[in-house]
This record gives C-alpha cells, sequence and structure tokens, in this order.
C-alpha cells in the first residue's frame, strides 16, 4: 500500500468509517458555504478610507492621498525626494500603474526585481479596511519579486478597490478564471522582533511601504 | 531532531540557573502576554470568533479525509504536487529526492516546525546541501547550532551580545568584519548576508499555516517576508505541512487569521499573509518552476481517532507558551524537542513516544491558563491528564510512586483509620513544629522541604476537634 | 467553567449543607474549617460535617489512577449526596467534584448520576456565601492592606475571582492592593511541587515578590495547597508576610498565628527577647 493509501485508510479508520463519504454526504460538503456573521468579524465602523489608514499607519507604513491618476507621478516624485532616493524603479505594467506617464528623468523598467532594485511601484488588487492591507496579486504584468526584493514599495491603490473585510477579498479572487499563483496580503513594511522582542524594520521585505491612494 | 525529552529535569534544573535565559522569558512572557491581552481587549467580537473557528475545526476534522483528497485534487489542477509522508523519515526522503532532481547545491529554509520533525537539515547536510535558515531567529539559532527554544520566537533565549558574538563568527567569512551590537545593525547584517543566499538558492523550503481546501492554496503568514523571497526566487518551491493544517474554505481562513496573529504576538495581523496556488503561470515573469506539498502524518492520523483529536485543531500560535508559567521558569531547550510549552507537552508524548517523553506530562500544575488564552479553546491540562492516565496505565509511573500513592488511596477510602492515623501524625508533626511555627526539613518529605518550610500544623485535626466540641455539646445538653 | 448558571442565591433560606472539609484544612488548618461552619450558620445554613469524609482524590486523579479517584470519589458521593449543598473551603477540591467527577463517571450507568446530582450541589466557599446565600454583612475587622492570590482551580474552573474580593471589603480595617500576576499560578499543583522542586520553587518566588511588591500586609487565598506552598516558602526566606485562609478573615478567627509570617504582636515579643 502506498503512504498516501495507508494514511486516507488510518484516516477512515479514526473517523469510524472504511470508505470515503458517500454521494449525499460529498453534496452536502460540496454546498457547504460558511461566511462569517456579522458578529463574528470585527466590526469596521465610520470611514473605510480612515480606516485603513489608520491600520496601515499603526504597521508602520505611510499614506498619501492623491485627488486622481495624474496626480499619481507627482506623488511618487515627492516621495523619492524626501528619501533622497534617484528617479529609478521598477514597476508593474498592468492597470494604474502601467499607464502613468512619468515625468521627464525618470527612469522606470517594467521587469521582476532584482537584488540591486531600490524601488518598486506596483498596483493591488485591493485593499482592505479591516487590517490596514493592500492586497497585490501575481501575473505577467506584475511579479511578485516586486513586493519583496526592493528597500522601497509604493502601491497604488484607488479608493474603489478598498473593501470592507478579508471576505470581500476572497469573494472577488473567487470570481476570477483561476487563482493567481501568489496572492499577497501586505500590511506594512517588514518586521522583525526575533532580537530582543525589539522591533526592527526591513527585514528581508521592503524597509517602507508606502501607498498612494487615488479618489 | 533527536528527542532529548527523557532529561528535562537536568536541562530544565540548568535553565533555572541561567540568568540571562530567566531574564529573556521574562521578557517575552510580559511582552507577548500583555500584548495580546490588549489585542483580545481591543476586539469585542473575539470570543464569537473563537467559537466559529472551534465550529469550523471540528467540522473540518470530522471529514479531513474528504478536504484532504479535495486539496490534493486542486493542488494538482493548480500544476503542482502532493507527497504523503507517513512519518518523519518518509517526510525526509521525499525532499531529498526532490533536492536530487532538482540538482540542488543551496536550500533556504523559512520557519516550518514540520521540518524540525521530520529533522531535515541534517539530513539535507548529509547529502551535501547547504541549508540556510532565513527566519532571523532561526538564522540566530541555526548559527549557534541549536534548537527552536519557542515556535514563533525561536531565538528568544539569545541575548544581543550572544548574537554579536554569533555573527561576528560567522559572517568574516563575507567581508563583513565589525561586530554589530545595535539591533537595528543585527538586523542589517543578516539581511545583507541572507540576501545573496536567497539569489543562489536552487530550492525553497516553507512551512505553511494553513492549507485551503476549495483551491489547493497554501497560506503563509509572516513578518519578515523571508517566507516569501524563499518561495519565490528558487526554481523548486517545496512546502511542508501537517496534514491537520487544512481549512475548507477562504471564508474559513479569514475566521483563523483573526485569531492567529492576535494569540501569538497580539498583532492585529501579520505583515505578510501569502497565498500560494500551484507554481509558475507560463505568462509569469518570477516564481518556482516546480511547486512541491508535503504532508505529514507522524500520529496525526491516530490523534484523530483518540481522545487526543482536539490536540489538531492547535495552529501553532505559541500562546499557550507565552502563558505558561512552567515554560516561563524553564524555557523551551528543557523540553528537549521541537515543540516546548502546554502544547509541547502533549504533542511530543504522541510523536515520539510516552516513554520518551515522560516528564513532560507530569511537568504541569493544571494551572488552566494555557487552555484560557488557546484560540482555538484546546483542553491542554485534560490532555496531558489524560497522558497520566495512559502512564500509569501502561505502568510508566514509578513503583515508588505507585506504591505511596496505593497506600494513601487505600487509607482514603477508610475514614476512621484514616483520621485515628492522621490524628496521631499531626500530633507530632504539630510538636516538630512548635518553636517556629514551621519545618524545615523531614524525612520523605525532602521535595517538599528542598525549597520550601512545612508550616505546622495546629496540633488537634479537625475531625478530632469536631468530634470532641460535639461530644461536650451532646454533655451539657 | 460552568458555575455561573446556578441560581444567583438559594430560595430556601436555610438549605441543609454539607461541609467538605478537605485534607489539608483537616490535617493542618482546622481554624479554616471552623471559620467555614460560623460562616455558612451566620448566612442561616444548617451545616454538618459528615463523619466519612477524606479526600477528594485529587492526588490519584492527577497522578493518572482513574481507578483509585473513582474508588475515594464514590465514598466522597456516598457521604454526601442527602445534602441540599456541599460545600468546601477550597476551589481545588470543590472544582474536582463539580468539574471532574460527572467526567470520571460518565459511562458508569451505576454512578453516573449521582456524579452529576452531587456536582451540581457543590460550592466553593465563598463563592456559595457570596452567589447562593447573598451574603452582604461581614462582621469582622482587619487593619491593614491584603492582596489576593487567585487559585487556579477557583478562578478557571469555577470562576473565583470577584466573591472573595467582594466579600472582603465588607472587613473593617481591611484594603485591597492587587498584586502583578494575581492569577498566575504559585507552583503548587499538589504532587507537581514535590516532582519538580526546583520549578515549583521559581514560581513561588515569582509570587511571593509580586505579593511583596504590592505591599500588602497579608496574602489571602482559597486553597490551603497555595496557602501553605507560599506560606512555607515566605517561612524559609523569613519574609513577614501574614498568610491567611480568606474565610479566617471573614469569620474574624485570625487571632490565630498567620499560616505563615508573624503577627504584629508576635514581632514585638520576638524584638524584645
Ligand atoms: S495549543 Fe492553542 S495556544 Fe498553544 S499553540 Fe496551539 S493553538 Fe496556540
Amino acid at each position: 500500500m502506498s503512504s498516501r493509501d495507508s494514511i486516507f485508510a488510518d484516516l477512515r479508520k479514526s473517523l469510524g468509517r472504511t470508505e470515503s463519504l458517500g454521494a449525499d454526504k460529498v453534496a452536502e460538503l460540496q454546498q457547504r458555504s460558511d461566511v462569517a456573521r456579522e458578529d463574528e468579524r470585527p466590526q469596521v465602523s465610520g470611514d473605510l478610507i480612515e480606516r485603513f489608514v489608520v491600520k496601515l499607519t499603526a504597521g508602520a507604513g505611510t499614506v498619501t492621498r492623491v485627488r486622481d491618476a495624474s496626480e499619481v507621478p507627482r506623488a511618487v516624485e515627492q516621495y523619492l525626494e524626501e528619501h533622497q532616493l534617484p528617479p529609478k524603479m521598477v514597476a508593474a505594467s498592468n492597470g494604474l500603474v502601467g499607464s502613468i506617464r512619468w515625468p521627464d528623468g525618470f527612469q522606470v523598467e517594467h521587469r521582476p526585481a532584482s537584488r540591486d532594485d531600490r524601488v518598486s511601484v506596483t498596483g493591488a488588487i485591493a485593499a482592505v479596511a479591516e487590517t490596514g492591507t493592500i492586497v497585490v496579486s501575481s501575473d505577467n504584468e506584475s511579479p511578485t519579486t516586486l513586493n519583496f526584493l526592493p528597500d522601497d514599495h509604493i502601491a497604488v491603490i484607488e479608493t474603489g478597490q478598498l473593501r470592507t473585510h478579508l471576505e470581500d477579498v476572497w469573494s472577488a479572487l473567487r470570481e476570477a478564471d483561476e487563482m493567481p499563483r501568489a496572492v499577497n496580503f501586505i500590511s506594512g513594511p517588514s518586521k522583525t522582533a526575533d532580537v530582543e522582542q525589539t522591533l526592527a524594520l526591513g527585514a528581508h521585505g521592503p524597509r517602507r511601504l508606502h501607498v498612494i491612494m487615488v479618489g | 531532531m533527536q528527542p532529548v525529552s527523557r532529561e528535562f529535569k537536568i536541562h530544565s534544573s540548568k535553565a533555572l540557573l541561567d540568568e540571562k535565559l530567566s531574564a529573556a522569558l521574562a521578557r517575552t512572557q510580559d511582552g507577548f502576554g500583555g500584548q495580546r491581552a490588549a489585542a483580545v481587549e481591543a476586539l469585542p467580537e473575539f470570543q464569537k470568533i473563537r467559537e466559529r473557528a472551534l465550529r469550523i475545526k471540528n467540522h473540518t476534522l470530522e471529514h479531513l479525509d474528504y478536504y484532504l483528497e479535495k486539496f490534493e485534487r486542486e493542488v494538482q489542477a493548480a500544476g503542482g504536487h502532493v507527497h504523503w509522508a507517513r512519518t518523519p523519515e518518509e517526510g525526509r526522503k521525499i525532499i531529498l529526492d526532490l533536492c536530487e532532481q532538482a540538482e540542488a547545491r543551496t536550500v533556504i529554509k523559512g520557519k516550518s516546525m514540520v521540518s524540525e520533525e521530520m529533522a531535515l537539515n541534517p539530513a539535507l547536510e548529509a547529502s551535501d546541501i547547504e541549508v540556510v535558515e532565513t527566519d532571523l531567529g532561526e538564522y540566530i539559532i541555526q548559527l549557534a547550532k541549536e534548537p527552536p527554544s519557542h515556535i514563533i520566537a525561536p531565538a528568544i533565549h539569545k541575548t544581543r551580545e550572544q548574537i554579536t558574538e554569533l555573527f561576528s563568527e560567522n559572517h568574516a567569512q563575507y567581508g563583513l568584519t565589525e561586530p554589530v551590537t545595535e539591533v537595528a545593525d543585527i538586523v542589517h547584517e543578516a539581511r545583507t548576508v541572507l540576501r545573496e543566499k536567497f539569489i543562489n538558492a536552487d530550492v525553497g523550503i516553507t512551512g505553511a499555516n494553513f492549507l485551503v481546501a476549495e483551491s489547493g492554496s497554501t497560506v503563509l503568514v509572516t513578518n519578515e517576508g523571508n517566507g516569501d523571497l524563499s518561495s519565490t526566487l528558487p526554481k523548486m518551491h517545496i512546502i511542508t505541512a501537517g496534514l491537520e493544517k487544512v481549512v475548507p474554505t477562504f471564508d474559513d481562513l479569514s475566521t483563523m487569521l483573526r485569531l492567529l496573529a492576535r494569540s501569538a504576538t497580539g498583532q492585529e495581523f501579520s505583515v505578510y499573509t501569502s497565498v500560494f496556488t500551484g507554481p509558475k503561470r507560463n505568462t509569469d515573469q518570477d516564481g518556482p518552476e516546480e511547486l512541491h506539498i508535503v504532508l505529514l502524518d507522524n500520529g496525526r492520523t491516530e490523534m484523530l481517532g483518540n481522545e487526543f483529536r482536539e490536540m489538531l485543531r492547535c495552529i501553532r500560535c505559541g500562546s499557550c507558551l507565552n502563558h505558561c508559567p512552567v515554560y516561563g521558569s524553564v524555557g523551551g531547550h528543557a523540553y528537549g524537542w521541537v515543540y516546548s510549552g502546554p502544547m509541547g507537552s502533549v504533542l511530543t508524548p504522541l510523536m515520539v513516544g510516552l516513554g520518551e517523553a515522560a516528564d513532560l506530562p507530569n511537568a504541569c500544575t493544571l494551572n488552566g491558563r494555557c487552555e484560557e488564552v488557546c484560540p482555538m479553546s484546546i483542553p491542554l491540562p485534560r490532555m496531558l491528564r489524560a497522558l497520566r492516565v495512559r502512564q500509569f496505565e501502561e505502568k510508566l509511573v514509578g513503583s515508588r510512586v505507585r506504591a505511596s500513592l496505593g497506600a494513601w488511596t487505600w487509607l482514603a477510602t477508610k475514614p476512621r483509620l484514616y483520621q485515628a492515623v492522621t490524628g496521631l501524625g499531626m500530633k507530632m508533626l504539630a510538636r516538630l513544629g512548635r518553636k517556629n511555627g514551621s519545618i524545615r526539613s523531614l524525612p520523605l518529605a525532602g521535595g517538599w522541604t528542598q525549597a520550601r518550610d512545612l508550616p505546622a500544623p495546629e496540633g488537634e485535626t479537625f475531625m478530632q476537634a469536631w468530634a470532641r466540641q460535639n461530644r461536650n455539646r451532646g454533655a451539657r445538653q | 467553567m460552568k458555575a455561573v448558571d446556578k441560581p444567583a442565591s438559594t430560595e430556601n433560606p436555610s438549605p441543609s449543607v454539607g461541609l467538605f472539609v478537605t485534607c489539608l484544612v483537616d490535617l493542618f488548618r482546622p481554624n479554616v474549617g471552623f471559620a467555614a461552619l460560623d460562616l455558612l450558620e451566620q448566612a442561616g445554613a444548617r451545616v454538618d460535617v459528615p463523619q466519612a469524609q477524606v479526600c477528594c482524590g485529587q492526588p490519584a486523579f492527577n497522578t493518572g489512577d482513574e481507578k483509585g479517584t473513582k474508588a475515594i470519589a464514590q465514598g466522597v458521593i456516598a457521604a454526601f449526596e442527602h445534602f441540599d449543598y456541599v460545600v468546601a473551603p477550597s476551589g481545588s477540591c470543590a472544582g474536582m467534584i463539580r468539574e471532574h467527577y460527572p467526567v470520571l463517571f460518565a459511562q458508569d450507568p451505576k454512578w453516573s448520576g449521582r456524579a452529576e446530582a452531587v456536582a451540581d450541589k457543590t460550592w466553593e466557599l465563598i463563592s456559595f456565601l457570596n452567589d447562593v446565600m447573598g451574603v452582604d454583612d461581614i462582621s469582622a475587622s482587619l487593619d491593614g492592606n491584603y492582596t489576593y492570590h487567585d487559585s487556579c482551580s477557583g478562578l478557571r474552573e469555577l470562576g473565583i475571582s470577584h466573591q472573595p474580593r467582594n466579600l472582603l471589603s465588607a472587613v473593617r480595617g481591611l484594603s485591597c492592593s492587587e498584586m502583578k500576576d494575581s492569577n498566575v499560578c504559585c507552583g503548587f499543583g499538589g504532587t507537581f511541587c514535590v516532582k519538580y522542586p526546583d520549578i515549583s520553587e521559581r514560581m513561588v518566588n515569582d509570587k511571593i515578590r509580586n505579593a511583596v511588591d504590592s505591599g500588602a500586609d497579608y496574602l489571602l487565598g482559597g486553597d490551603m495547597g497555595c496557602l501553605m506552598n507560599i506560606a512555607g516558602k515566605l517561612s524559609r526566606d523569613k519574609v513577614d508576610l501574614q498568610v491567611y485562609h480568606v474565610a479566617e478573615v471573614l469569620a474574624d478567627r485570625t487571632d490565630v498565628s498567620p499560616i505563615a509570617g508573624r503577627t504584629p504582636e508576635q514581632r514585638t515579643r520576638s524584638e524584645d527577647s
């Protein structure tokens, strides 16, 4: 007997059965949908944007709000100036980020990040007010390394992408054809407290996470 | 790792004398404990969420074969592979074969307790594969050649000075010769060294906090982002997990995630929660070519069928460790295997054998604080007691203990005789303690009087005094 | 924690109560037993102390000896089942009867009903006075500050936490100063403290440090096991913190020597000599 079969035989024995579940039961389990009720989720009251900003900044992320997409390049520029970074970055090529017209003098490459990239710019498929989280998913125009290798990760999201709870993100993902290879929920810059319980930023991932919120 | 739980007493006594360890443990327990309390306080729905999590896990376990099959099918549909390991040896073999296929020379690892169960690192090293732990805590103890002492904060027992020294010894080979003493600098140096390892690794091995049946996804929760680099950069990603880690849907996952970070570190949500489904797609520009998931049994299917099923609800948050006064006194290494604290005292005997870990179920006052803070409402004290019952039944309890307990039970079921014997005994004890009000040493009570005096009894027992007063009352009436 | 699903006060103003003295009170501290008697009688209960009582069975239970535990438990059930209530001046013994007896006999058709019936009417003394008898006038006095140690079984199995503090607040002259980690185990744990004396010592040291740091004159608790552990350590370390059972204070029976520590008079006397 293969290990797999023997494990399943043991599982069933422990569950007091000899066979896999009958068709009726399977049909019932396939129908199962058990979504947390209101009182089984953290209450998110008031303004979603405000909540998102409060939670994200509590996790050491930063946020700038701009009125529309045309203001994004200026916001990026300000961020780079503030941190004395050269206008050189790797960026996703999809969505709003893909359509940005960067100012002259900006070197923007659309490719996966490599070891020496300082700054990345990506979009997001959603953001969650409950936890102050942005959700970035992998695809051909938004390689995952952009979210992890550079020191500074700038994410551009639109207020319309803001969801209340985690559950709202899953339902959107389910509607797509297939799950992307990686869906990254990111709630701030990389952190560790492994040395004497003292918090330090930039353990392995970005040292800074900056969100530009459009709208 | 090889279990050394047999030496619990020796190791715990040593640990108690280690002042640096005591300070580190006090800091961790106050820190994690306080932060958890604040996080729970700030979430009025916490109890409701906890009840829901309990329901979800019980449902999943009741249909575990179904959900695992579903998970497997979905993984395959997404282009990944699932491997089944009954024992740690089988798990090791599967992973070694995969590494061989990938012609791996360097493996980077995210934190995985299941790979610790498998004692994977020494096996890889024996095959001339360089293994590098990338969770900062795990990296530190790998340099120190020690096992983790806490499931979520593996290096809490190390002081900054010790880490400075370890880095000096080990990083000179990379030209980093300046000793680093500040926390930020330590973190930066580790980042620099490990960045190279990430870029050059052939295989990444990580654990998984959850498996999602509906989509065949694995979920990894970290604060550092090391798991994401381990899973994205190398051409092969191997995920190790216990087979109890599955949840049916993403909606179920949401509930678990709300409990995990709060219970572990008191964070509302960890920095990175990553959901991986299958390997790199044709159109993707990065990500692993191959994705393998190794699911380990190691006693879990058996636990499913006995009084330890509820232990399979454990999400490895570490809260029970952070609130256990015994763990807080002796630290994780004393427990002698991968898992420590209350959850370790239940799991270790079940995974490595009760005879190997006879002290663990007993080294507990059954104070119940662990169960109180366990997000999955696992009745840890009840399970520790159940292990004691097994020990007693399997005659793993020493003959001296059995004999004295037998004598007590015999006497305790004969109240008149008991009262006569104890009446005399207490009179004698009272005489011993008359001068000081307490007794400093007493034959056969060395365990008690090693650390403390025995408060002297009043002399007359309650039952004697009661009988006397009743007689007097009767006489007066 | 099932204790709270009982009625908050009893319909019957003078119920019959079987006092389960508990072995440690019987042997070491009869004063606590008499304090319990006084308090129960003052509250209007008709109290009796069945002769056929020894121990609730915890030593055997916590060593994994189910057979021995059952033998002892059957004795307790038989001795106490005819009372309206069973009351013990100990959270761990009351918890044993309330929480564990029914599980112990769950598979035993002859005993399960009886075990449950006794379990349902078993109470720890202080919570019985507070929650069932609705006691609110306490005619005791004691000068100084107390700090209260929450014994684990009472706290977590029976939900005892506010009741002793509530009743103690009615003691004239006494005020409360809480210690850090009052709800953390003192390291007693029955046989634990003799099997793992050095771990137990660390735990009781932490407890004592927190108690002393609270600045209290008295350390009070509701379980003799914990109190003897703490008192024994205080005595070994010659720390003057007076240890009493809550019942002794509530019944105004603090004229006897504390379980550990010296009364102010004792201190003056020894300084004089
Ligand atoms: S037993 Fe409970 S508290 Fe302990 S690690 Fe598991 S889930 Fe967390």
